[in-house]
């Protein structure tokens, strides 16, 4: 309306402002966006949890909770392990190349102690709880099955180092949690820190 | 780039009537140029109400509708969600800072006769928001389930139980249980967060078309659109878009700041927003020794207090204090007066109007006080101050002393 | 501008009945020593809090790893209030005694204590801490002046004493007097200081981000004021197109 109005002033003036108010925005938003954050309540749920795990007989497997998961805590016996070596070619990623575990269970047992596996017993194609199999060679899974993993929802398998096999949908093997061992036969689940709150 | 923008507009435009509805409501609606500073509390009554629905939609994935977990999870809100406690503050300060400006708004309309003709149905609408808001409100406050919640909604249900005949089921069905319960908590829960938010939302609307239909009264109560311009547009009118909004974002940041200045440093306010005993779970055995509305409701309170039960029942208080919030209905066809703004009204309106002021705040005062009988009868004189202002109005805006209005819109 | 002076009048009745209600009447209250920013008291709060108060108190609310906030470590928390080994650090502050037995014994469930300083004022604790008094006609054998026929046994008598109450007539009015009769192991300076600590402590407990939120409030109002110049300097530019 005006002739004398300094243009350019004004898209400057224009241009602080949206900033500003944009800054505003994003600022207001995040209280929003932090509440919908774990709180302090799912942490304290989801904290460490230690395990004796002692009792745990040869060959068998016990389940417990860790931040509403179940993690799988198994003692392999010495011919489980033997097997293990002996269907690398069956494996999609044998040597655990994909970081599903912490370094130190980067190994060929995919565990701390050999005969000791901790795994997050969660599968890694849509998230259903794999059924345990230790037997070997049973009649619905077949000759080749060295004992593992079957997961029932869309029939991915897992050998007793909780690797996947190929040519089934779960894309990489099982997640092995942090975990270290506070004595001989207690483990820590969720904490791996070598100072750590023991 | 540009002509791509353009394209799509157009293309948006053939189906839907996005560039017809910026001009009618935006950059070619004309507001008056003179609107002061009682003009901003319906755009900040806008704000609080975003304000209000994000952060209780916010609250809502947190918080418990039963009366077992209610009030731990408002403390889990404020300690364990991460900045939880900042949506809390929010959302209760939000809640007094909705009836401050909309007590600021109505205000206006009376000062400059914003219910008159052709605006009656504008000012209709916008009480029924303001009693919808009242039901909001009401049932918010019980869901924290501290002492008042609970003993200010049984307080508050008990008033219908003194309707002749059908009350004692009314309140029953009100509760749904012989006393406030998880029931009740339970249903509260569900109109607070569902039902009268989306009415809220509908009538605001409807609010808004009714304005924009008869466009903006202004502080000298004169229709801008008697004086238009070769190009038919009011010449003491100016475009809402970019004129209005950037005044009124001045006025939004302003009010920012005091909003934030609550939630940060007296999210209580004294025991106003947050009363101290609403931080005790609600006990149905142990009545609080004081208890009394939050300070949105105190007038009304007063007023049901101050009127005499008649034959042992309180339903002539609650006849008066229901009479007391309706009766701004009728204001369209109670004000005779010749002018509608303040400007040119005579001395006996001004008087009528300050007095009612008096006894709105001066009620509301009281009914946070407990009712002494020295209490009581200043009430009462208070009562009748405020009936006087809405019965006597045909009568003293006829006889009023008016300066003409002028012609064109003054000031600025 | 004449609008925005009435409005300050307006807020100004407002705020009127809130000054006449804070100033009520009853009991006189001691001010409160409260600083959340003073971490050594409420450290020492907290350990008083945790050693004597959660025999039978609760606070619900309130996780031991919360008393980071006041400089305590993980460590710290565990080995100086001396968390039983089954409890986490991210568990809330549970009582020793359930709440049935303890309404038993003491004729009322003892209150949960995780927002008692937002319900009662910090003043009313600190004063109520320091108010018990032996009366015989009570089972308990304690009353208190900021709390008549308080249920409560005072758990703190090891420290301040034992106190007896003595009513003198002075013009007509009755004045109440409490007399230390019998020294406990704390001097009457220092039982303050250590009862100060504790209501600090629950102060900071009530709303453990206070302080936060206050300085979360300074960025944010000085980023608000920043916006508002530019805003109303945008307002003043584009209204040049008025006359």
């Amino acid at each position: 309306m005006t002739e004398n109005v300094d243009q350019s002033k004004r898209r400057m003036l224009l241009a602080a402002t949206a900033a500003a108010g944009g800054v505003a925005a994003a600022g207001a938003g995040v209280p929003f966006v932090m509440s919908l954050m774990p709180s302090e309540r799912a942490k304290a749920a989801g904290a460490p949890v230690e395990v004796d795990i002692g009792a745990i007989e040869p060959g068998t497997m016990i389940s417990i909770e860790w931040q509403g998961k179940p993690v799988w805590i198994v003692r392999r016996t010495p011919e489980m392990l033997d097997l293990l070596a002996k269907h690398d070619g069956d494996l999609a990623d044998p040597s655990s190349s994909v970081p599903q575990q912490p370094e130190y269970c980067n190994n060929q047992t995919r565990s701390i102690k050999p005969e000791v596996l901790v795994v997050l017993g969660v599968c890694t194609h849509l998230g259903c709880s794999p059924t345990f199999r230790p037997e070997v060679s049973p009649a619905d899974l077949g000759a080749n099955w060295a004992g593992g993993w079957f997961c029932p929802c869309h029939g991915s398998r897992f050998d007793l180092a909780a690797r996947v096999f190929k040519g089934v949908p779960a894309p990489t093997n099982l997640i092995i949690p942090p975990h270290k061992y506070l004595s001989e036969t207690k483990l820590l689940i969720g904490d791996d820190s070598v100072k750590g709150a023991a | 780039m540009m002509n791509l923008l353009t394209k799509l507009l157009g293309w948006i435009d053939e189906r839907f009537p996005l560039t017809s509805t910026w001009k009618a409501h935006a950059s070619e609606y004309y507001a008056p140029k003179n609107f002061n500073f009682w003009y901003f509390f319906g755009g900040l009554a806008l704000l609080v109400l975003v304000i209000q629905i994000v952060s209780g939609i916010f609250l809502t994935m947190n918080y418990k509708p039963d009366a077992l977990f209610a009030f731990a999870s408002v403390e889990y809100i404020m300690r364990d969600v991460q900045l939880g406690w900042i949506l809390r503050n929010i959302h209760s300060t939000g809640a007094s800072m909705f009836f401050i400006v909309i007590y600021l708004h109505m205000f206006r309309g009376l000062m400059y006769g914003s219910y008159r003709k052709p605006r009656e149905l504008l000012w209709i609408i916008g009480m029924i928001i303001y009693l919808a808001l009242m039901g909001e409100a009401f049932m918010g406050y019980l869901l924290p389930w501290g002492q008042m919640s609970f003993w200010g909604a049984q307080v508050i249900v008990n008033l219908f139980s003194s309707v002749p005949f059908v009350g004692h089921d009314l309140a029953i069905l009100i509760r749904g249980d012989f006393v406030v319960s998880d029931i009740t908590l339970n249903r509260f829960f569900a109109l607070h967060v569902v039902a009268i938010p989306l009415i809220l939302v509908l009538i605001i609307v409807a609010h808004l078309v009714a304005l924009h239909e008869v466009g903006s009264n202004n502080p000298d109560g004169i229709e801008i659109k008697k004086n238009k311009g070769p190009d038919g547009h009011p010449l003491d009118g100016i475009p809402f878009f970019p004129y209005m909004v950037v005044k009124d974002a001045v006025a939004a940041v302003a009010f920012l700041i005091v909003f934030v200045s609550v939630v940060f440093f007296a999210p209580d306010m004294g025991g106003y927003f947050l009363e101290y005993n609403n931080f005790v779970p609600a006990n149905p055995m142990k009545t609080p020794e004081h208890i009394a509305p939050v300070w949105y409701f105190t007038p009304y309170y007063a007023i049901l207090r101050a009127v005499p039960p008649l034959f042992g029942s309180q339903f002539p208080g609650v006849v008066a204090m229901g009479v007391a919030t309706v009766i701004f209905f009728a204001l369209p066809w109670l004000d005779r007066g010749p002018v509608k703004s303040i400007r040119y009204r005579g001395p006996i309106y001004k008087g009528f109007l300050a007095a009612f002021v008096v006894s709105f705040i001066g009620l509301g005062y009281l009914g946070l006080m407990p009712a002494t009988e020295l209490y009581t009868w200043i009430s009462r004189v208070l009562a009748v101050v405020y009936f006087a202002f809405f019965f006597l109005m045909p009568w003293y805006t006829k006889i009023d002393k008016c300066k003409p209005e002028p012609d064109r819109v003054t000031s600025k | 501008m004449n609008a925005i002076k009435k409005l300050g009048m307006l807020v100004l009745l407002m705020v009127a009945p809130a000054m006449a209600i804070a100033s009520g009447a009853g009991v006189h209250l001691d001010t409160a020593p409260v600083n959340l920013k003073d971490q050594a008291s409420l450290q020492r709060g907290a350990k008083l809090f945790t050693s004597r108060c959660l025999a039978c108190h609760s606070a619900n609310y309130m996780r031991y790893n919360r008393l980071t906030d006041i400089g305590m470590s993980e460590e710290q928390i565990k080995k100086e209030l001396e968390l039983p080994e089954d409890v986490k650090i991210g568990s809330t502050m549970q009582a020793a005694m359930d709440s049935n037995s303890a309404k038993l014994a003491y004729g009322v469930a003892p209150p949960d204590l995780s927002v008692i300083a937002r319900s009662r004022s910090p003043d009313w604790l600190y004063t109520y801490m320091r108010s018990f008094y032996v009366d015989t006609n009570r089972t308990s054998g304690w009353n208190n002046t900021a709390f008549p026929s308080v249920g409560m046994p005072f758990v703190l008598a090891d420290l301040q004493g034992e106190q007896a109450l003595e009513v003198e007539q002075h013009e007509g009015h009755d004045i109440k007097k409490l007399i230390l009769k019998t020294p406990g192991s704390m001097q009457p300076a220092e039982y303050d200081a250590t009862v100060g600590d504790l209501t600090n402590y629950l102060v900071f407990m009530s709303e453990p981000s206070k302080l936060v939120r206050q300085q979360i409030g300074w960025v944010v109002l000085a980023f608000l004021s920043v916006l508002f110049v530019l805003v109303y300097a945008l307002k003043k530019e584009i209204w040049k197109d008025i006359h």
